[in-house]
């Protein structure tokens, strides 16, 4: 965990005040809608459909559990009892009152919590690994780059008024569980032949109306560095970054016109001029910020507790512990899953009471740590095997257990036309309608790893693009249609989906989905063979025919 | 539109002239970047300051030559939205080491202030009366900077470093 030390305290607390002055001026007509509606953003507040939403940053995916009860307090106090964790390590409430709002933010900053650019035009909430400082094999904790990127890039008096959003992703593992590719910069921390830390940065990636992968745009920049060649492309972006379109403002549209060898010549003119200047980070620096990240004392514990061995008898316990039990970097630890995914519910939802109850369980189980990760489920990070029976059994009370992770019931969907102001088409039901066509467990066990992402319009908060089976909500006279993609992936590997034909309409969804999985298990070499490998094989020709044959 | 200048509101001692405005005998004056280009030699010669409004699209790298002459240089904000003038002030006050006086114009409204001043504004065409006078209150607001700009402010990083030092010296 990252401790908040009085400084980072004191600017929370003034920027709380901040917006209390800005709410009040709104409230009393002092400034305009259009002029609040900037200031607002920034604060993470948007006007909905139905009332205000309140956006919320959690760093790097990281809570503490006493944060995690100031959640619950402000869904129970200021909301409807529950709040939505999105693919963004943000949580959205949906019912909020703006007069509630400076309280709901004074609340939050008591235990270092804060709404800053969680939305607006300018740096977002840095994101990054769920697992990052457990996971197995990974270069570093990157939570500690994280951390300074979030500090450098939180109240920038250069980039506070982009011409878009602009967000930052970090992995340190192989295996990117940080959907790096598809952000505006993406890290991925490596080490040089020398052993020395810094980035291979990427820059363009995006989804929404104009879906790119992002370019790797330096092999390495030193950790040093890094603070400079991110501020070198934000000054590029802010200042030939289009402003003309809203829908080509992003910094991928600047790549993409520029050419990756044009915008980086550009940006690294504007490095010279300022990676030797006070931007440069010294390794005090650095080790002062690591200093603050404290990591559990970690028992010496066996590999295999008699605990886990017994419970290994109960079916539903091994059908849990083998779907959302993953390996930790210290031996006898196990990094948990919880999948916000049961059957039936808005994916990402949690009430008040499951937030204070997990609150509670990360005390008794994960020395007081959850992580929030983009698939918009929560973990616990350092559970002792030998407590993973317990912790199963008071999970399964809380609704909590759902053995689905990264199965065809782990779906992604963004709020839909049921919240969002933007969308044109439902997501939510969607949702529900897959994971109840696909409760069987072992049937969804069968099918192996299998994401479904679905968004209720093209600015792909669902990520649809990225899904293996990504599945888009657009309106078409006056009609809610589907386009259905296949093959698209957010991690190392990542690439954007296939259409693979007409729309169809919200009736057919469920039905054209297990067209496709059947088409797949139909097709599939061998059960190992998974369903991205299988389109990869085949292309998406065998699952168009099979789904449109019949329609 | 009040001026902020030196963190009071302030008389504007220049009369702003449009790209066809016949040049006044005297006094100070503030030109539209074309016509500053255009006529640069004729208007530094005569008496009163020169200051020059620079649009937030044309790259500074044309003024930097004149940077010594002109007594203000004017950024736009022609929304409050459009942030490309922080860029030009950093660039002006830490690249060029631009000293005179660097105001901001157009759509200034209190919430920005501490944003341009970090960025090197010291001058300030506000919108709103209201805001005006709220300019020393808005900008104490915070105490707190986590980057380092030009404008010289510890950041919290460096503070940090200065805290555990000092605290080292004690033990």
């Amino acid at each position: 965990m990252y401790a908040y030390d009085e400084i980072d305290r004191t600017l929370v607390n003034e920027r709380v005040s901040e917006f209390r002055d800005q709410v009040k001026r709104r409230l009393s007509g002092e400034l305009t809608e259009d002029e609040f509606k900037l200031l607002r953003l920034q604060n993470g507040v948007y006007l909905q459909l139905h009332a205000y939403m309140f956006r919320v940053a959690i760093p790097y995916g990281t809570l503490a559990s006493k944060q995690l009860r100031a959640l619950a307090h402000v869904a129970r106090k200021y909301d409807r009892g529950y709040g939505h964790f999105t693919t963004r390590q943000n949580i959205q409430f949906n019912w909020i009152k703006l007069a509630e709002l400076p309280d709901a933010l004074a609340d939050l900053a008591k235990v270092g919590i804060h709404a800053m650019q969680t939305s607006g035009n300018n740096m977002r909430n840095v994101t990054s690994d769920q697992w990052a400082g457990v996971a197995p094999g990974e270069i570093e904790d990157p939570r500690i780059w994280s951390e300074l990127i979030r500090q450098h890039t939180t109240l920038h008096p250069e980039f506070s008024f982009l011409p878009r959003k602009f967000k930052i992703a970090i992995t340190a593992s192989d295996h990117d569980r940080a959907a790096i590719k598809i952000h505006d910069i993406g890290l991925r921390l490596i080490k040089n032949e020398k052993g020395e830390t810094g980035f291979e940065v990427l820059v363009g990636g995006g989804l929404g109306r104009t879906p790119f992968i992002a370019k790797t745009i330096k092999h390495f920049v030193h950790g040093r560095d890094i603070l400079s060649y991110i501020e070198a492309i934000l000054r590029v972006y802010n200042q030939y970054g289009r402003r003309d379109n809203i829908y080509k403002a992003r910094i991928k549209i600047l790549v993409h016109e520029l050419g990756i060898e044009k915008f980086s010549r550009e940006v690294d003119d504007e490095w010279q001029h300022i990676r030797n200047s006070s931007l440069q980070i010294d390794d005090e620096v650095i080790e002062d910020i690591r200093s603050r990240f404290t990591y559990p004392a970690y028992e010496k514990l066996p590999h295999m507790p008699d605990e886990l061995r017994q419970a290994a008898a109960d079916p539903d316990f091994e059908a849990w512990r083998k779907n959302s039990v993953a390996a930790h970097k210290v031996q006898g630890y196990s990094i948990v899953t919880i999948s916000l995914k049961p059957i039936g519910k808005p994916p990402g939802d949690a009430t008040a009471e499951q937030m204070d109850a997990l609150a509670d369980l990360a005390d008794r189980y994960s020395f007081g740590e959850i992580r929030v990760g983009h698939e918009q489920n929560l973990a616990l990070p350092h559970v002792a095997k030998r407590d993973l029976p317990a912790l199963w059994k008071a999970l399964d009370k809380l609704g909590l257990a759902t053995p689905n992770v990264n199965l065809i019931t782990d779906i992604i969907a963004c709020p839909g036309l049921d919240y969002c102001s933007l969308a044109n088409a439902r997501s939510i039901p969607i949702a529900q309608e897959l994971t109840r066509r696909f409760a069987n467990h072992e049937l969804a066990n069968l099918i192996g790893r299998l994401h479904i992402n679905i968004s209720g319009c093209i600015n792909a908060c669902g990520h649809h693009h990225v899904g293996h089976i990504g599945i888009l909500g657009v309106e078409k006279n006056g009609e809610e249609v589907y386009q259905i993609t296949i093959g698209g992936r957010a991690d190392e590997n990542a690439g954007l989906g296939t259409l693979i034909g007409p729309g169809v309409k919200f009736d057919e969804v469920a039905d054209v989905v297990e067209d496709i999985v059947e088409a797949y298990l139909a097709l599939r070499e061998r059960p190992e063979e998974l369903f991205m490998d299988t389109v990869k094989r085949l292309g998406v020709e065998p699952f168009k025919e099979r789904v449109y044959a019949t329609r | 539109m009040p001026l902020v200048n030196g963190g009071k509101i302030a008389d504007d001692s220049f009369v702003k002239l449009a790209v066809d405005t016949p040049l006044p005998e005297s006094g100070d004056i503030l030109v539209p970047a074309e016509r500053f280009l255009g006529e640069a030699e004729g208007l530094l010669k005569r008496a009163g300051k020169v200051g020059v409004i620079w649009p937030n699209n044309r790259d500074i790298d044309e003024l930097v030559p004149y940077l010594g002459k002109v007594a203000a240089v004017a950024l736009v904000f022609p929304t409050f939205r459009d942030g490309r003038a922080y860029s030009q002030a950093r660039l002006l006050r830490e690249r060029y080491d631009y000293r005179g006086e660097l105001r901001a114009t157009g759509q200034v409204l209190r919430d920005q202030f501490v944003f341009m001043l970090r960025a090197g504004f010291d001058s300030f065409d506000v919108k709103k009366q209201a805001d005006a006078e709220a300019f020393m209150q808005t900008a104490k607001r915070y105490s707190v900077f986590y980057q380092p700009t030009g404008d010289g402010r510890i950041t919290a990083l460096h503070r940090r470093m200065q805290l555990r030092h000092s605290e080292g010296v004690g033990t």
